[in-house]
């Protein structure tokens, strides 16, 4: 019988996040449309989502582009496809990895922030101060927040994938002599501008679901320093598994 | 419980009337039937032990939590039958001082009290003399470029009735302004506010346990315990009071009607710990 509760609550609880993330959602876009439009605020996230995630974008991408050309050279070399190296690269990194890497490390970069800041401005009622001085928090805070991360996902993941195709030509040419102008030839000739706008799309798609699941996270956060430490963790799990899930249902619904 | 609530409110509309206002968290009964009101220019005193729903009840008058059950009048207006945005506009007539402060602490001082100005678009120059008037009034000049966490305690709290005050509001609302702070502050604190309840003329609603403020600072004292505002009189009648639990919350006594919940609690704990 036990065991029956147990799963009822685990259902509710997951209803209730369900709940929480798509009303703050709608809450969010009835705020983003209505003045005051804090502009500098927008710029200020938008540095902090974008311009200072880019060492972290460009380590993580420039890496996965080494170690993939590296694996698919060693594999294709079994069956002499190492023609494919380029191709396999470019492919893998503008439709897949880069767009889910970069949102992973954002998540864990900038989610965790987010939630750890609003947890803790409600658990030191800044949140209510703000309420109290006739300002929406939602727009104030939620707002900016969730704008700039949808705004520059896309702009980091285009970087991600200049910058992964750069790292598979360094290990392939420099490390493992392949002929620089075929493979620079070969990177692109798959390549189809479909492939890199959808994963822009999915970038974007991810910055919505980031933000937002660590602004909730963090807005609805209870308990003190407790609590703000449990919102950060959690924002950065359910964050990430998010990602993942949203991934799969968009890699099917956009090819 | 010899005043009534409606004493307090002169014949006139009342600035802030609460009718039978019922507050309820998992399951537990914070406010009971609240019912009072606060007539213009008056100030009162919510005085009660810790952990009796008073920062709760503070809340609800500028309604940043909505009661279970009951009604909220601000100027005669049902706060909660209002729009989002006349519930806002409702909100700027009011300025609230949180208990730590609650300062935004990304910003500096001068941010921080100049935020609710900016937020209504005045012109830079004018925000820029109003907070200087602002912090003058709490006693504070100097401190513009500071960071909150520079502040000491009671710094703090009178940052945040600068802040409060900066958008010249009506009604001001003081959650526990002197908890935590030595003598000397606790005085210097009531001062502040005795001089901003002469100064602005404004409607002020204080919650504190601190006897000797609520005597200095309020026209009228409630005690409120187990949900209800049991007991409203004049500090000089409430000090003189027979009201058992009166007595008990003046005389600071552990023994009394105001503990007998906490007893019960307690009993049931050890018990259950058995």
């Amino acid at each position: 019988m036990r065991f029956f509760e147990a799963i009822g609550r685990m259902v509710l609880r997951l209803l209730e996040e369900l709940g929480r993330f798509f009303q703050m959602f709608g809450r969010t876009a009835g705020w983003s449309v209505r003045p005051p439009y804090d502009v500098p605020e927008h710029f200020r996230q938008m540095v902090r989502v974008g311009v200072d995630s880019i060492p972290v974008v460009f380590l993580t991408t420039l890496f996965t582009g080494m170690v993939l050309a590296l694996q698919t050279f060693n594999g294709f070399a079994r069956f002499h496809a190492e023609s494919l190296v380029g191709s396999v690269v470019a492919l893998s990194l503008t439709r897949e990895l880069a767009p889910v890497l970069t949102a992973l490390m954002v998540t864990g970069r900038v989610g965790s922030a987010m939630a750890a800041e609003l947890g803790t401005m409600r658990v030191t009622e800044q949140i209510d101060a703000l309420t109290a001085l006739g300002t929406e928090p939602v727009q104030y805070l939620v707002v900016p927040r969730v704008a700039a991360s949808i705004l520059m996902m896309p702009l980091l993941v285009i970087l991600g994938d200049a910058i992964g195709i750069y790292g598979g030509y360094l290990v392939a040419v420099q490390l493992l002599g392949a002929n620089p102008v075929t493979y620079i030839e070969n990177s692109f000739r798959f390549l189809e501008v479909s492939d890199v706008t959808s994963g822009i799309v999915k970038a974007a798609v991810f910055g919505l679901i980031f933000s937002l699941v660590a602004c909730v996270r963090g807005y609805f956060t209870e308990g003190g320093a407790e609590g703000v430490g449990r919102s950060t963790t959690r924002a950065v799990v359910s964050g990430s598994l998010a990602i993942l899930f949203a991934d799969f249902f968009l890699t099917k619904l956009l090819f | 419980m010899s005043r009534r609530a409606e004493s307090g409110a002169g014949g006139r509309v009342p600035k802030i009337r609460a009718e039978h206002l019922r507050k309820t968290f998992d399951g537990k009964v914070v406010l009971d039937d609240i019912d009072f009101s606060v007539a213009e220019g008056e100030s009162l005193v919510i005085v009660g032990p810790s952990g009796t729903g008073k920062s709760v009840l503070l809340k609800h008058l500028i309604g940043l939590i909505r009661p279970d059950s009951g009604k909220l009048f601000v100027d005669g207006r049902d706060f909660w039958a209002l729009s989002n945005t006349e519930q806002t506009a409702v909100r700027k007539k009011f300025g609230m001082s949180f208990q730590e402060g609650a300062l935004f602490d990304s910003m500096s001082v001068f941010d921080n009290v100049a935020f609710p100005l900016r937020r209504s678009g005045r012109p830079p120059a004018e925000v820029r003399e109003r907070v200087r008037v602002c912090l003058d009034m709490v006693h504070l000049p100097n401190v513009e470029r500071k960071r909150p966490s520079e502040l000491s305690g009671g710094m703090r709290r009178r940052v945040g009735f600068a802040r409060a005050i900066s958008h010249e509001p009506e009604i001001l609302l003081f959650d526990e302004p002197n908890t935590g702070l030595d003598p000397i502050m606790t005085d210097v604190i009531d001062e502040v506010i005795l001089e901003l309840k002469e100064r602005l003329d404004v409607t002020i609603v204080t919650i504190t346990h601190h006897m000797a403020s609520a005597r200095k600072i309020g026209d009228r004292v409630a005690l409120l315990h187990g949900g209800k505002l049991l007991y409203q009189a004049t500090p000089e009648e409430f000090l003189r009071s027979d009201d058992p639990a009166v007595r008990q919350f003046v005389q600071g006594s552990a023994d009394g009607p105001l503990t007998v919940e906490f007893d019960r609690e307690r009993k049931t704990a050890t018990s259950e710990g058995a």
